[in-house]
């Protein structure tokens, strides 16, 4: 096992930090939970594009299709919009359409998976810049189609986005309301703080059981030399159409958790931009390692939101021209320039787990 | 019929300004393969850098006519982009040349978005209308129309091509430039100085990047710190789609993709019975360059490069 | 006298790039159990054929046949798969992945179990990867690297990385292990310690096909030899009557222009 977590060797102490910080910051203020709920739903997407990015070494700048696929099929089953569009819908369930969680789960990992897979295919062959281009262009396609399929059809509502998604309800119990223990009342916000850190915990387990194992190891092989693994045996087709799968479908888990939360999507959310900042969250964090890969989600996620308190005064030194909104671009993009020049590998990159003999490397 | 040979001329002064552009892509990428993210806001640094100056000399020289005043906010701009273009070169990208192959890619995409943002900045988030410089009143080519500013962008186009074709076949630094790109390590053995190349790639990107984007500017009549994104996009996607690295294959990309993009957005509605309008232009360029790149992955013009082992 | 086991049986290839004839009307047959050797100047065809006969290129025209089967040499990794497994002339091996890594990503065209085991953890699973870390360990120490098991690829020292892409092809149990040249740039003891390493896997019974330009190397080691000049076959047979063979003298000391 690698040792990598000296930091956090102590398991339960982590536990602990992160099952009370939304407890901590809820007496802030619900907008401080708000921020850490976002930065899970991010983590899980930096979690999921790692593994096609980072561990098998396939530039996807088209991501957030995924995202939106999941988010988009949740507000379609878990709103008032098809059955208000559809009349023979509303006849099917005359109670409205409210997709259970236990249901929505394996759907967008389903489909988003399914996307993944029919979206990587056509890239199998493309060298690596073209990979990238290719997959920008099926993220901005799917945002177009999104955005205009109101016409003919009112499938998606376009711009106009959809609202009134259901929140999530588990054991009965609607997420939208808040908790009240007696000692303790848990706003909504609180009640998916701990939603999402559970579905992060498991994607760490499953990325972190993939890392370690034969898929794992093969798609390695392809990110470092695609010609040798193929004379190895590998079927570098299959295993970077599964790679695609397995990193969307992560894509569609978080997306739907994004549209209960929320509970309106719209095409705005999925632009190219959203695609950008996943990349820079995993290769800023550290590429192919999950600790860095985590630390890289939440620090773009979170950071830019924390900022936004300091925003004010600037804005009235400046004459108006600094708001919340460009600042928070502005950090970002300098994020993404210092960090690259300060650390290329990324903040928190794989160690030399393998011992290093010579740092000057041999022959190669 | 008659719509046709007006999407055509349109398609070609579209495709004009994506072909310079592009050029600025695949140079770049032929020598550093470096997918130069930042490109397009080179585009509109000099699109703003022109309206300002042009807002600035109007009032002092009254009588000026317009395209003089064209000109000398065209040189100027150029060089502001083509002084940008070659910091950011040095500062940002010279230093990552050992790096993992994704870090420079990031680089240039936070400085794509540093860009965007610091002439949100410096110029304010409005659109700002530009001048028309030239007459507008149009000539009549049988049922199509042709104005002055376009036929401006195609000459314009014509002569940037004429003398960059010169530059790069004629000259000891075009043959610096493609030596560099096919074979660096070579190439410096042979007394070639790789920055020195590659500083002037970028700076050639940029006068290029400036002319289309005071162009573009004209032809649309605003300028705006967003101009840059899609033009950049779709100029990069010309250039692969030409076959990325190859000069010629940016300029026929650029031209094609031009083309298809004005014809496509006239006759989709007809093509598809009404399902797709003309909102879904914007991602013809990428189903082309999927389509593209499925049967021919090369490019039009690029190499097939086969895998020695 | 009983037909020969033959591992690979190949003829009438050819293979033409744009204006160059590559390889003219190349054949081969190796016998189980063999160092064949495949040698000839610079520029003959040696890796072309190589590449070939691993699917890497498509030939042209020839027929194909490993252990008795046809075979189409089209798919890099089914000819793996059906039991030929390479070494590269430029050393190709998982640069970031550790030597224990490198050869056990080997033994994955013999394993089967995919993302489900992975992430449920499942016996089979678990008793799979142990094999597969077992099996690893053993060829590293069969190649005699052990100790270097969890060092990056990329800081072996150049004969080390050479033992290392051996040992992660033998990981693959392949019929015919092909070595494109193996010696390249080895000093007088790393070749000897080669040679060793070769007569151990001849010893045990596998079939090596092998490039090489160290014509001492290849004479004291192959049971047969074929010598390539501009793509064609000039020589075919022992060590010893290749060396005799006048073509073969004129390819490598002749006046001719190479």
């Amino acid at each position: 096992m690698t040792s990598t977590h000296k930091i956090f060797s102590n398991r339960w102490l982590l536990a602990v930090l992160l099952l009370a910080l939304p407890l901590g910051l809820q007496q802030v203020g619900n907008a401080w939970v708000r921020i850490a709920d976002m930065s899970l739903l991010y983590v899980l997407l930096a979690l999921g594009l790692n593994i096609v990015v980072g561990y098998a070494g396939l530039l996807d700048l088209g991501y957030v299709a995924f995202f939106a696929v999941g988010a988009y099929l949740y507000a379609l089953l878990a709103s008032p919009h098809l059955t208000e569009v559809f009349p023979w819908i509303a006849m099917m369930f005359p109670e409205g359409l409210h997709l259970s969680f236990w249901w929505v789960l394996p759907l967008a990992a389903g489909l988003a998976g399914l996307f993944g897979v029919l979206l990587g295919a056509p890239t199998l062959k493309l060298r690596g810049d073209y990979l990238a281009i290719v997959t920008l262009g099926f993220g901005e396609i799917i945002r177009v189609f999104l955005n205009n399929l109101d016409n003919p059809v009112n499938i998606t509502n376009g711009p106009r986005g959809l609202g009134q998604i259901d929140a999530v309800s588990l054991f009965g119990y609607s997420l939208s309301k808040r908790l009240d223990l007696g000692f303790i009342e848990l706003p909504s916000v609180t009640l998916y703080y701990y939603l999402f850190l559970a579905l992060v915990v498991l994607s760490v387990v499953i990325c972190h059981r993939l890392e370690y194992s034969r898929i794992g190891r093969a798609w390695m092989a392809i990110r470092e030399d695609e010609i040798a693994a193929k004379a190895m045996g590998l079927n570098t087709r299959n295993l970077k159409l599964m790679a695609f799968g397995m990193g969307a479908s992560f894509g569609g888990v978080s997306g739907a958790m994004f549209a209960s939360f929320q509970s309106f999507v719209s095409p705005e959310s999925f632009s190219l931009m959203e695609s950008v900042m996943i990349v820079a969250m995993v290769v800023l964090g550290g590429l192919g390692h999950l600790p860095g890969v985590i630390l890289g989600a939440v620090l773009l996620a979170a950071l830019p939101e924390v900022l936004r308190f300091v925003a004010g005064p600037l804005q009235e030194m400046t004459d108006g021209r600094l708001d919340a909104a460009i600042m928070r671009q502005l950090l970002i993009a300098l994020a993404m320039v210092t960090i690259m020049l300060w650390k290329p590998r990324g903040l928190w990159p794989t160690p030399e787990h393998g011992k290093n003999l010579n740092p000057q490397g041999g022959a190669r | 019929m008659d719509v046709l040979l007006q999407q055509v001329i349109n398609g070609l002064v579209l495709g004009s300004m994506y072909a310079l552009v592009a050029l600025g892509y695949t140079m770049v990428y032929g020598i550093i393969n470096l997918i130069n993210f930042a490109h397009g806001e080179v585009l509109m640094v000099g699109a703003l850098c022109s309206w300002s100056v042009i807002g600035f000399l109007q009032p002092l020289m009254p009588g000026t006519p317009g395209w003089v005043l064209l000109l000398i906010s065209m040189v100027l701009a150029s060089v502001a982009a083509a002084a940008l273009n070659y910091v950011i070169e040095k500062i940002a990208y010279r230093p990552l040349r050992r790096a993992p192959k994704l870090a420079p890619l990031i680089t240039a995409i936070g400085m794509s978005i540093l860009l965007q943002t610091l002439a949100m900045i410096v110029w304010k988030p409005n659109y700002k209308p530009f001048p028309s410089l030239l007459p507008t009143t149009p000539f009549e080519i049988g049922d199509a129309v042709i104005t002055p500013t376009q036929l401006m962008i195609l000459g314009l186009t014509a002569v940037a091509l004429a003398v960059l074709s010169w530059l790069v076949n004629r000259t000891q630094l075009g043959r610096a430039m493609r030596a560099t790109a096919e074979n660096p390590r070579v190439a410096s053995l042979m007394g070639v100085k790789p920055d020195l190349v590659i500083s002037a790639t970028f700076v050639i990107g940029a006068v290029l990047a400036t002319i289309a984007g005071v162009m573009w500017a004209m032809n649309y009549g605003t300028a705006h710190h967003a101009m840059g994104f899609m033009p950049g996009l779709k100029a990069f996607t010309a250039a692969v789609f030409g076959g990325i690295g190859n000069l010629a294959g940016a300029v026929v990309g650029g031209l094609l993709l031009g083309l298809i993009e004005s014809i496509g957005s006239g006759y989709l509605g007809d093509l598809t019975g009404g399902v797709l309008g003309s909102h879904y232009t914007d991602i013809l360029a990428f189903i082309v360059l999927i389509a593209m790149l499925t049967l021919r992955p090369s490019g039009l013009l690029g190499e097939r490069v086969a895998d020695r082992a | 006298m009983s037909s020969p086991d033959l591992v690979l049986n190949v003829s009438g290839i050819s293979k033409r790039f744009g204006g160059l004839q590559a390889l003219t009307d190349v054949g081969m047959q190796i016998e189980r159990g063999q160092v064949y050797g495949l040698i000839g100047p610079n520029g003959a065809g040696k890796t072309t054929f190589f590449n070939v006969i691993t699917g890497l290129y498509t030939p042209d025209s020839g027929s194909f046949a490993l252990a008795g089967k046809p075979y189409a040499p089209t798919e890099v990794h089914r000819v793996a798969q059906a039991g030929i497994a390479r070494t590269f002339q430029n050393i190709r091996l998982f640069a970031e992945m550790t030597a224990l890594e490198n050869v056990m990503v080997g033994r994955h065209v013999r394993t089967g179990s995919g993302l489900l085991g992975a992430i449920f953890r499942t016996p089979k699973f678990k008793a799979e990867e142990l094999a597969i870390e077992q099996r690893a360990r053993e060829l590293l120490d069969y190649v005699g690297i052990a100790d270097l098991a969890d060092y990056k690829a990329r800081t072996l020292s150049y004969g080390d990385q050479r033992r290392l892409e051996i040992a992660r092809a033998l990981a693959t149990d392949p019929q015919l292990i092909a070595l494109d040249e193996p010696a390249a740039g080895m000093n007088a003891t790393e070749k000897v310690q080669l040679r060793a390493l070769i007569d151990k896997i001849r010893n045990d019974h596998r079939t090596v096909l092998l490039i090489e330009h160290d014509v001492k190397l290849v004479m004291g080691l192959c049971d047969r030899v074929t010598v390539l000049d501009y793509g064609k076959v000039i020589a075919q047979g022992t060590p010893a009557e290749v060396q005799r063979d006048p073509q073969v003298i004129e390819a490598y000391l002749g006046t001719g222009a190479h």
